[in-house]
């Protein structure tokens, strides 16, 4: 009789923790259809061409080129892996091969710190201090494609540094002590060893940190400047693809609104993208392994 | 025994807060249903702030009375007031010939100020040199009078009132240029403005601090004064609107937003009254 009821209440707890697991999974299910269903009718009612070649953005006037939010969000998302990759690989490297153990420690913590800052802080440091040195040193309106690279840069360091020193550590230690035992020095050993070893990883790790760059949304639309060209120099104000949603979505109605669904659609595409690159890039890993 | 209850724990508890949570949310939805009918005053963002404080002196004045003002722009204030999803609907720019089968009552109206940078020596613009910069074509300050330096021009974002009524007070059939920076409240253009000395941009006269200097336009200054005699080109109405006449609960509201108390109030908040 106890066995039995034990047995009866350890299935219905599967059962309740299965309809939990199952709500996220539907959550997301819900939102994609729901964004799909909104965005695409207008996309296709106006050629999908248009959306993503047309260079003009004037929702009032019936016009949706969105080749300016596409080009500006890969713009400002490639600004920021050229500056934040190779700070944190480096800083990876340095705390896997060069530092102590202890320093490690410290600083990891530290780091990480960086990805709990709310994203609105650092939107606003860069009004208050990147824009106005950049408008005074190098030119042009300040807000521009340099500060929200620069800004995204340091946004994704986190991500990219964390997740590299974990693909780092993984190495086993054999490679590096063969490699040293040879006669490598340590750079030696770092570059044609620990790197091609870790790579898998660290492509994973800059693919998130891309991720992370091409999604956000407050700190660009404050350092960005919103404009709806195509920048020609990287002075120049930038509108990305989440912008475009978040300061429209205010006064949009009717097709207006719609199209700003159309944006996400392509935004949602574009992450699935780098997502499933993600995915491929780590999966290999594991099999590496 | 112990052990039995043990197991399913965590279910029973998570399952009894999301009946607790279902509970209080039907709860919440009775008391909704039982209280008196309020009055949902929605629509342009710009206008939102006022109507606030109309609402909350009024509801203090007349307890058990409820206004409910919410936003939205002022467009979709217009489609409230139609549809009856809202007893008013407000709106910052002027009714469109197809929507003028709509009662609308001016309550107030707003000064557009064009700023510069305190420190830019050009004061003066006509409203054709403005719609020049604006699209586009003049990318000199130079051109005005002052610094050897590019004007950057700052708008509003696509939808909003304040745009809508620069669009048309000034800009006419010109569209704004491409390349010019955009930002999403009065608020954040102010910010811009005050921080870069080329810059140029537009905002709530009511909302004009020591910040940024309003341009005279067509060599009249932006003031109260030069608004009430109509010389003073750039102004808007704030609108009420209402489909048919309004019902009696939403004309008591109108009545206190047109009476000296109600005009007053805003008076202080920096917007012209109509009284």
């Amino acid at each position: 009789m106890k066995k039995h009821n034990l047995q009866r209440n350890e299935k219905f707890t599967r059962l309740v923790l299965l309809l939990f697991a199952f709500s996220a999974v539907a959550i997301l299910a819900v939102i994609t259809i729901f964004i799909f269903a909104e965005g695409t009718p207008i996309m296709f009612r106006h050629g999908v061409k248009k959306f993503l070649f047309g260079l003009d953005w004037y929702p009032t006037e019936e016009s949706y080129g969105l080749l300016p939010m596409i080009t500006g969000s890969l713009m400002v998302t490639l600004g920021a892996l050229i500056l934040g990759v190779p700070f944190g690989l480096a800083c990876a490297i340095f705390l896997t091969e060069f530092s102590s153990k202890r320093l490690r420690r410290v600083i990891k913590p530290v780091i990480e710190l960086l990805a709990g800052i709310p994203s609105v802080v650092y939107g606003f440091m860069g009004v208050v201090i990147l824009v106005p040195f950049i408008r005074e040193t190098l030119g042009g309106p300040g807000l521009s494609v340099l500060a929200a690279s620069i800004i995204l840069g340091i946004m994704i360091l986190p991500t990219v540094i964390s997740i590299s020193i974990d693909s780092l550590l993984a190495v086993p230690c054999a490679y590096r002590d063969g490699s040293i035992a040879m006669g490598a020095t340590r750079w030696q050993t770092v570059r044609m060893v620990m790197l091609p070893a870790a790579r898998s990883g660290i492509i994973a790790s800059i693919i998130l940190g891309m991720g992370r760059a091409i999604g956000e949304t407050m700190a660009v639309i404050m350092i960005a400047g919103n404009a709806i060209s195509i920048p020609r120099s990287i002075l120049a104000p930038v509108r990305t693809l989440t912008s475009n949603i978040a300061l429209e979505m205010g006064y949009a109605s009717g097709e207006h609104r719609e199209a700003l669904f159309a944006t996400g659609v392509i935004l949602f595409i574009i992450i699935m993208i780098l997502n499933t690159l993600a995915n491929i890039t780590s999966a290999r890993r594991a099999r590496k392994k | 025994m112990a052990k039995m209850i043990c197991l399913p724990r965590f279910a029973i508890q998570a399952l009894s807060w999301f009946l607790l949570t279902l509970a209080v949310l039907s709860f919440a939805a009775c008391l909704k249903r039982g209280a008196q009918k309020e009055l949902i005053v929605a629509g342009s963002t710009s206008i939102q702030p006022f109507a606030d404080r109309w609402a909350e002196i009024y509801m203090t004045k007349y307890p058990g009375r409820i206004v409910n003002v919410q936003g939205g722009g002022s467009s979709s204030g217009i489609q409230a007031a139609r549809s009856g999803a809202a007893d008013i609907g407000t709106s910052s720019r002027e009714l469109k010939p197809e929507e003028k089968d709509l009662t609308e009552i001016v309550v107030a109206r707003d000064g557009l100020a064009v700023i510069v940078h305190p420190s830019n020596p050009v004061s003066d613009l006509t409203i054709s040199q403005v719609r020049q910069i604006f699209a586009g074509e003049q990318r000199s300050w130079k051109d005005f009078g002052g610094r050897n330096r590019a004007i950057t021009v700052v708008t509003r974002e696509e939808g909003s009132g304040t745009r809508g009524a620069f669009q048309e007070l000034v800009m006419g059939k010109v569209r704004i240029t491409k390349g010019a920076i955009v930002e999403d409240s009065n608020g954040t253009v102010r910010e811009i403005v005050a921080g870069d000395p080329d810059s140029i941009g537009y905002i709530s006269l009511g909302l004009v601090n020591s910040a940024v200097k309003a341009l005279n336009l067509d060599g009249v200054m932006p003031t109260d004064a030069n608004i009430l005699e109509n010389r003073y080109r750039l102004v808007r109405p704030f609108l009420f609107v209402t489909k048919g006449p309004a019902g009696s609960e939403a004309k008591e509201f109108i009545d206190f937003v047109l009476s000296r108390e109600g005009q007053d109030l805003i008076r202080k908040e920096g917007l012209i009254p109509v009284q």
